[in-house]
C-alpha cells in the first residue's frame, strides 16, 4: 500500500509539473515579446520604427537574396531549425515583423458605387438577382415597420439591419437550405431567405402563443429548427464556438453542407472568436465565419476596438483563409460566400470572411446613435452607399426591374407586415406553464413545486400579473 | 509505510485507513450490481465509462486538453487507440473553446464528451456553460438542445495543490438553471454515474474528486450501467444526526461518523450525488428521523452549496430541529498551499460539530 502511495503522488506531481510547465513557458515567451508600450512611439523613436518598417518590407520583397540565404544557411548544415510545423531558416538580420501593412488587405467588389459591373462574370442569373433584391427590400420594410412599433410601445424592442441587407440576403443566397446558420442578432434576412414569414417573425418580436420561443426572449432572437438556424442569443460571438462544433459533426457524418456564422467588428474582441478560429484551423472543419464590419459596436467605432488591419488580417494568423468583401455589394458577397462554400465543404477549411459595410440604424431601440457620431456620416452611407440602391441599379440596368414593379412591391410586403403585425398583437400570450418546461427535457421537483407555488399566489394576487398572459 | 503516509498527512492516513468503508458503494446498490467486476481504482472507473459511451454511441466523442494521449489523470487512456483519434482528439489549450465546441457538437445530436483538465480552470468556460448550454434548449423552445454534452473536470483537493489544483468550483454552476451537476464518491458510482449523464438529455458538468483518482479501489463491475441522477443515498444509517455531503468529503465524514460512534451517536450519513436538481425529499426524510442536520464540503463556507441545503431542510423541518444546521466546509480564502490541513474540513473539525450539535 505504501508503495501504491508513493506512486499516486508520484504520478500527480508530475501531472501538475506538466500544467506548471506550460506556465512556465508562456513566462518566458514574454520575456521575448517587445512591450506593449513601444506601441506608443516617441517622435524620437518614430524614424527608428519607420526604418524597421522598411526594412521588414525590403526583407519581404527580395526573394532572390532570400532565398540565396537559405540556401547558403542549408549548405553549412547548421542555419536552418527543423521546428514542429516546419523548416525555420535562421537570419543574422534582426528584423521585427511589422505590426501593420504598407497597404490595407484589399476590398473585393463587383459592382462599382454606381451599380455598374466593374468585371462581367456573373453567376447569379435574372431569376434569383431579383428574389434577392425584394428580400433585401422586404428587410428594409420590415425593419422600418418594427421600429415604428417599438416606438408605438407595441413591441419591447427592435434592432435593424439597415446598411447591411446584403451581406444578410446576398449571404444566405450563396448557401443551400442544408447549410447550418449560428446567427449573431443583424442577420434575419437570412432567416426572411429561408423562408421564414413575415407572420413567423412578428410572432416572435410580440412574444405570443405561435412565437417558437414561447415568449422567453426579447424580440429579434428568432430561431427556427426547420431553417437550420440556431436560436439567438444576445451574449456575443458565444456561437461561433459552436458552429465550429457543428461543423466538426458535419465533417464527421461526410455531409454536403457547411456552417456559417455571423458576428460583428464588435465580436472579434471576444475571446470566443479567437477560440473558434484557432479550433476551427485546427480541427479542419467546414466552417465560414462571417464578420459584418460596420465600424460600429454600439458606441466603440474599430478605432477603439482593435489596431489590426481590421478582422481579415486575423484569420492568417490562425492559419484560416480570408478574404475582405465590399458588403455593399450583394454580387461581391455572393460570389465570396459561394466560393467559400465550395473550398469549406471540398477541402474542410474554415474560411474567414470580412464584409466591410456601415450600421446606417441605431444599435438598437436602446441607443441614440447621433450621441457619438455625426449625423452627416450618417446620411452620407445611407443616401450614397446604400447596398439596396446600388444592387437595383444593376438589375434595372439589365432591365430586370422596373419602377412599377418596385411600387408593386413595397406595397404588397408594408400590406403583409401590417397584417402578420395586427394579427400577432391579437394572438394570446404563451400560457405560464411555459416558464417551467425546457429548462430541462423533464421539469424536476423543484420547479413543479415552483409552479404550484406561483399559481397560488396568481389567485390570491391576479392584479399583480399581466391580464394578457394565459394562467 | 508510516513515513509515506505521513506526507499526506492527517487525512490521507485517515482515509486509507478507513478505506474500504469510506469508497465502497452502498449494499443497496451492489445488490442491483452483478459481482463480476475487478477492483479498479476511481480513474480507471471513468475509463471504463468512457470506453463503454464510445463503444455503445458512435456519435459520441472525447475531447479536451492532453486526452489523446490518456489524459494528465490517465482517464481517457487507450481511447484514441481504440476509436481513432476522430472520436477522441486533443484541443487547443482553451477553455471556452472547448465547452463551445462541445455545446455545438452536441446540438447536432452527438455525445459530447468534453475534459476541463483541472475544475480550477473551468472559469473561461463560465459563459459558455451559463448562457449557452444552460439555456440552449429553454431560449430556443425546445427547437434545439445541447443535452448530449457532459462536461468532467477533476476538482478538490489532492494534498499539495494549492491555490489552481484544488479547487472546488460546484457552487456557482449549481446556481444555473438548465444544468445538472454530479459528484461521484468512488469507483463504482463513477462509472455508473458518469454513463448516466453521458447519456443524459441535459448538459451536466461532471466533477471527479481527484484526490481519490488512485487512491479509491473498489469492485466495480465491468458491464455497461447507469446509476440514477438526482437520487441521493443513504450510505450509512443512524438515528441521532444527518450527515450530507458529496465526492471526496464522503470519506472524511465517514471517519467522524465512526469515532462518532464510539462516544455513543448514531449518524446517518447521505451522499447527494447530484447536487442540481437535488434530492431534497431524501434529506428531508432523514432529517425528520434524526432532527439533526450537518453539512460539510470542500467549498469555502460562505456561498457554498450548503447553505442551500440547510436553508432548504429549515424550510421544510424547522419545528422537528432540534439544533442549529451545521456546516464543515472550506474557509473562506483562496486554497492554501501548506496550510491545506488547517483550511479543509477534517474529520475532528467535522466530528466536533457532530457533538455539538447532538448536544445542543
Amino acid at each position: 500500500m505504501a508503495f501504491s502511495l508513493r506512486k499516486s503522488k508520484y504520478v500527480i506531481y508530475n501531472n501538475l509539473k506538466t500544467r506548471m510547465g506550460l506556465f512556465g513557458i508562456t513566462k518566458n515567451r514574454s520575456c521575448w515579446t517587445s512591450s506593449p508600450t513601444h506601441h506608443h512611439s516617441t517622435p524620437i523613436a518614430a524614424p527608428f520604427v519607420q526604418t524597421f518598417r522598411n526594412t521588414c518590407a525590403s526583407f519581404r520583397n527580395t526573394g532572390t537574396l532570400f532565398s540565396a540565404r537559405r540556401f547558403e544557411s542549408i549548405k553549412a548544415g547548421k542555419q536552418v531549425l527543423d521546428f514542429p510545423g516546419g523548416m525555420v531558416a535562421f537570419t543574422s538580420e534582426m528584423s521585427f515583423i511589422s505590426e501593420s501593412p504598407k497597404e490595407r488587405a484589399h476590398c473585393y467588389r463587383v459592382l462599382d458605387d454606381n451599380g455598374q459591373p466593374i468585371i462581367h462574370q456573373n453567376i447569379v442569373n435574372e431569376e434569383v438577382s431579383i428574389t434577392m433584391y425584394a428580400h433585401m427590400v422586404t428587410l428594409q420594410i420590415m425593419d422600418t415597420i418594427f421600429y415604428e412599433a417599438q416606438r408605438q410601445g407595441r413591441i419591447s424592442f427592435y434592432l435593424t439591419t439597415n446598411g447591411e441587407e446584403a451581406i444578410n440576403i446576398a449571404s444566405a443566397a450563396a448557401l443551400t437550405i442544408d447549410d447550418l446558420i449560428f446567427p449573431q442578432y443583424r442577420e434575419p434576412g437570412v432567416l426572411l431567405w429561408r423562408g421564414f414569414t413575415l407572420q413567423e417573425f412578428a410572432n416572435q418580436c410580440f412574444g405570443n402563443k405561435a412565437d417558437y420561443g414561447k415568449g422567453r426572449q426579447m424580440p429579434i432572437h428568432y430561431g427556427s429548427n426547420k431553417h437550420n438556424y440556431f436560436t439567438i442569443s444576445s451574449t456575443i460571438a458565444t456561437q461561433l464556438p459552436h458552429a465550429v462544433g457543428a461543423a466538426y459533426s458535419l465533417k464527421m457524418e461526410k455531409k454536403d453542407a457547411c456552417v456559417v456564422t455571423y458576428f460583428g467588428d464588435g465580436g472579434s474582441s471576444e475571446g470566443d472568436f479567437h477560440a473558434a478560429l484557432n479550433f476551427a484551423a485546427v480541427m479542419e472543419v467546414p466552417v465560414i465565419f462571417i464578420c459584418r464590419n460596420n465600424g460600429w459596436a454600439i458606441s466603440t467605432p474599430t478605432s477603439d476596438q482593435f489596431r489590426s488591419d481590421g478582422v481579415v488580417v486575423k484569420g492568417k494568423a490562425y492559419g484560416v483563409r480570408s478574404i475582405r468583401v465590399d458588403g455593399n455589394d450583394a454580387l461581391a458577397i455572393y460570389n465570396a460566400v459561394h466560393a467559400a462554400r465550395e473550398m469549406a465543404i471540398s477541402e474542410h477549411r474554415p474560411i474567414l470572411i470580412e464584409a466591410l459595410a456601415y450600421r446606417v440604424g441605431h444599435h438598437s431601440t436602446s441607443d441614440d446613435s447621433t450621441k457619438y457620431r455625426p449625423a452627416n456620416e450618417i446620411e452620407f452611407w445611407r443616401t450614397s452607399r446604400d447596398p439596396v440602391t446600388r444592387f437595383r441599379k444593376w438589375i434595372e440596368s439589365n432591365g430586370w426591374w422596373s419602377g412599377e414593379a418596385e411600387s408593386e412591391l413595397r406595397s404588397s410586403v408594408r400590406k403583409e407586415l401590417l397584417h402578420a403585425i395586427q394579427f400577432a398583437e391579437k394572438v394570446e400570450k404563451p400560457s405560464i406553464s411555459n416558464i417551467f418546461t425546457d429548462v430541462y427535457d423533464i421539469p424536476p421537483l423543484n420547479l413543479c413545486e415552483q409552479e404550484i407555488s406561483l399559481r397560488e399566489t396568481i389567485k390570491r394576487y391576479p392584479e399583480d400579473y399581466p391580464p394578457n398572459v394565459p394562467v | 509505510m508510516a513515513s509515506s503516509l505521513r506526507r499526506y498527512g492527517r487525512r490521507a492516513v485517515s482515509m486509507c485507513r478507513t478505506r474500504k468503508p469510506a469508497f465502497s458503494t452502498s449494499c443497496d446498490d451492489t445488490s442491483l450490481l452483478p459481482q463480476s467486476g475487478t477492483s479498479i481504482n476511481l480513474f480507471s472507473a471513468i475509463n471504463q465509462a468512457l470506453h463503454i459511451a464510445l463503444e455503445t454511441d458512435s456519435r459520441a466523442y472525447v475531447f479536451g486538453e492532453d486526452v489523446s494521449f490518456g489524459g494528465v489523470f490517465r482517464c481517457t487512456t487507450g481511447l484514441a487507440d481504440r476509436f481513432g483519434k476522430h472520436r477522441v482528439f486533443n484541443t487547443p489549450l482553451c477553455e471556452q473553446g472547448i465547452v463551445g465546441f462541445g455545446v455545438g457538437l452536441a446540438a447536432m445530436g452527438n455525445r459530447a464528451i468534453a475534459e476541463i483538465q483541472f475544475a480550477d480552470y473551468i472559469y473561461p468556460a463560465f459563459d459558455q456553460i451559463v448562457n449557452e448550454a444552460a439555456k440552449f434548449r429553454y431560449r430556443s423552445g425546445n427547437q434545439f438542445n445541447c443535452g448530449g454534452l457532459t462536461i468532467r473536470a477533476p476538482y478538490g483537493a489532492v494534498g499539495h495543490g494549492g491555490h489552481y489544483h484544488s479547487q472546488s468550483p460546484e457552487a456557482f454552476f449549481c446556481h444555473v438553471p438548465g444544468i445538472k451537476v454530479v459528484i461521484p464518491r468512488s469507483p463504482q458510482q463513477a462509472k455508473g454515474l458518469l454513463l448516466s449523464c453521458i447519456r443524459d438529455s441535459n448538459p451536466i458538468v461532471f466533477f471527479e474528486p481527484k484526490w481519490l483518482y488512485r487512491l479509491a479501489v473498489e469492485e466495480v463491475p465491468e458491464h455497461d450501467y447507469m446509476l440514477p441522477l438526482s437520487e441521493a443515498e443513504v450510505i450509512r444509517e443512524g438515528s441521532d444526526i444527518t450527515l450530507v455531503g458529496w465526492g471526496a468529503q464522503l470519506s472524511i465524514m465517514e471517519e467522524a461518523c465512526l469515532d462518532a460512534e464510539k462516544d455513543g451517536i448514531s449518524c446517518e450519513l447521505i451522499d447527494l450525488k447530484t447536487l442540481i436538481p437535488w434530492d431534497k425529499e431524501t434529506v428531508e426524510a432523514s432529517v425528520r428521523k434524526t432532527g439533526r442536520l450537518l453539512i460539510s464540503h470542500e467549498a469555502p463556507v460562505t456561498g457554498g452549496f450548503g447553505a442551500e441545503i440547510s436553508a432548504s431542510i429549515v424550510e421544510r423541518c424547522f419545528l422537528r430541529l432540534e439544533a442549529p444546521v451545521a456546516r464543515i466546509c472550506g474557509l473562506d480564502t483562496p486554497f492554501p498551499l501548506v496550510f491545506e490541513t488547517f483550511y479543509l474540513p477534517t474529520k475532528n473539525k467535522i466530528l466536533d460539530a457532530i457533538k455539538s450539535t447532538v448536544n445542543y
